[in-house]
């Protein structure tokens, strides 16, 4: 079974973020995988070792595909010192501010031609938060779309997976053949920490490096622009009172005074 | 007049009440159709349900194929509308479903989309809060179909009853739409309580609760309130993750928010501090989330909260 896993580098979440020229500013915060993408990645590596592994050799290979720029290299090496076998990294002048409709695309586009059987993803990223990737992957690939997957399972002898999706519609049970897009939901597992061992061998593994000419796909212009962006002022200052054992009413009375209750 | 569609959101049966909000600022950009989609024999129904807001028409297609196949025989179905029609809006709720659904018509139609818009301007420019509600944007769809998806409660729906005309529409779902198979449904357990996303006021509770929301519950109870969580509440298994609050749970904007028990780390921060009104109750005087509080109690959530639960039901009897 070939595994393929979209991750994505963002902003620590506990950077401030901002934006410049109509874009969030990449380049002067730390940047790191993903959070929900490291559970993407430790979902494919689990499936993986469900059927015998990824080892040297190994049929179960994990491929982590990523777009962004040369230092999203980074992102790509934590997925391997976890235990992906490699990487791809498509990185293009001509994707700097690439919107949601470009990204599928050129995921969709490498994906295509590496013949996966499943491929992963986080369900949003804490960047952007549209949570709309994994699926409009599988839309341009044509395949089945198993998304906001709260827990896995696949039987490589009949090539079904299922999953449940876990959404505010409820909790569904959906299955589907191959080749399948996944998206799974934070706290499926809990992903591993890299070891010692995981990163150096992460040093020798192979990440190809790929641009928009050598996956056949044209520069595109982004469907939707910013026209403006402020930073919100803070909230104003509010009452601060210590509880002197009669908080609680006086809770009350400030809702009614705001017409809560 | 420009067209232009929403996706008529359901849970169930029921018709839930972002349809008039939609509506609304789907009657500010032009004349509005609401596509109802159903599995069959209950298009009506569902149709008939739709009474607020200044609906013109109805679009009715119904298949078996919704239920069974899930988003994306459902984006399939729109998609094909908005080929065959299109409109200058495609609004849809911002939920996990809409989402996707969005997304997938996009990619469908060549279409630009912007998602979480709490407002959309009659010249159709859309604001977004970003970035765990410190920064506002705003943005256009500048091709095909302009897709946004709205996040629920962030529209003052106009509430006036409309008798939209109905059209029903019959449609062949494509293969590559149904490749998953949904095998079973289970609606989601509310314990009577409001959805989060859709409710008026959200009382959460996080660390402080040591995992008894037993007071954090019967407060939300007597205000007919959602009940949310921290991430260290659902981390800790003492909430399902279902109802965490914050960067990677949901993102709340109710009229009021009550945190209690919740030091206010950024995670937390970044899902609810759009919210009109914030009410913190803490022991530790320095918790961040004091920043955020128009009514502040440095206390024990477990002695404030039975008294003020005590006060709100006592002025409801």
């Amino acid at each position: 079974m070939k595994i393929a896993v979209c991750i994505k580098q963002v902003p620590d979440s506990w950077a401030e973020k901002k934006m410049v020229d109509g874009l969030l500013d990449r380049l002067n915060v730390d940047a790191v995988l993903n959070d929900l993408d490291e559970y993407a990645v430790e979902e494919a590596l689990r499936i993986s070792e469900a059927h015998g592994g990824n080892d040297e050799g190994g049929a179960n290979t994990v491929t982590v595909i990523c777009m962004g720029p040369e230092r999203a290299t980074d992102a790509i090496r934590k997925s391997l010192s976890m235990g992906a076998n490699g990487g791809i990294l498509i990185s293009d002048p001509a994707l700097v501010g690439a919107d949601a409709l470009t990204t599928s695309l050129v995921l969709a586009e490498v994906i295509k031609n590496e013949e996966f059987d499943v491929v992963l993803c986080g369900t949003e990223s804490t960047d952007a938060r549209m949570s709309v990737i994994p699926a409009m992957i599988a839309a341009r690939l044509g395949w089945a779309q198993l998304t906001f997957a709260g827990s896995v399972s696949v039987d490589s002898q009949t090539s079904r997976v299922s999953i449940s999706r876990t959404t505010e519609a409820g909790v569904d049970s959906i299955s589907a053949n191959f080749p399948v897009v996944i998206g799974v939901m934070e706290k499926i597992n809990e992903p591993r920490y890299p070891s010692f061992k995981g990163i150096m061998a992460a040093k020798k593994k192979t990440i190809e490096n790929r641009d928009l000419a050598s996956i056949g796909v044209n520069p595109q212009t982004a469907r939707s622009h910013v026209m403006d962006s402020t930073l919100r002022p803070s909230r104003a200052v509010g009452v601060k009172i210590t509880d002197d054992g009669t908080a609680g009413e006086k809770l009350v009375s400030f809702l009614a005074e705001k017409k809560i209750i | 007049m420009s067209t232009i569609f929403f996706v008529a959101d359901f849970v169930g049966e029921k018709a839930t009440k972002t349809n008039a909000e939609l509506a609304t600022v789907g009657a500010r950009l032009g004349e509005v159709t609401a596509i109802v989609l159903a599995p069959i024999g209950t298009g009506a129904a569902r149709a008939g349900a739709l009474t607020t807001g200044a609906i013109t028409s109805i679009i009715v297609v119904e298949s078996e194929d919704f239920q069974k196949h899930g988003v994306a025989a459902s984006a399939d179905a729109i998609a094909q509308l908005v080929a065959d029609k299109s409109p200058e809006f495609l609004l849809v709720t911002s939920t996990a479903f809409g989402k996707e659904l969005a997304g997938i018509v996009a990619v469908a139609t060549e279409s630009g989309i912007i998602t979480d818009a709490i407002d959309v301007t009659a010249d159709g420019v859309a604001t977004q809060i970003i970035f765990g509600g410190s920064t506002t944007v705003h943005s256009q769809v500048v091709q095909g179909t302009k897709i946004i998806t709205l996040r629920p409660n962030s529209i003052n729906p106009d509430t006036t009853p409309s008798t939209p005309s109905i059209e029903v529409i019959s449609l062949t779902i494509s293969d590559a739409a149904k490749k998953a198979t949904v095998e079973s449904t289970q609606p989601p357990v509310q314990g009577g309580r409001p959805e989060l996303t859709e409710a008026n006021i959200v009382v959460s509770g996080g660390r402080g609760t040591n995992g008894d929301f037993s007071a954090v519950e019967a407060f939300a109870d007597s205000l007919g309130a959602a009940v949310g969580a921290s991430r260290a509440a659902t981390d800790a298994g003492w909430y399902p993750h279902s109802h965490q609050v914050g960067q990677t749970g949901k993102t709340v904007s109710p009229a009021l928010y009550v945190a209690c028990g919740i030091s206010g780390a950024i995670q937390h921060r970044a899902g609810m501090q759009t919210s009109k009104l914030i009410v913190v109750i803490n022991k530790d005087p320095e918790a961040p989330i004091f920043e955020l509080a128009d009514f502040g109690v440095i206390g024990d959530l477990f002695s404030v909260l039975p008294m003020a639960t005590e006060g709100v039901n006592a002025r409801k009897a």
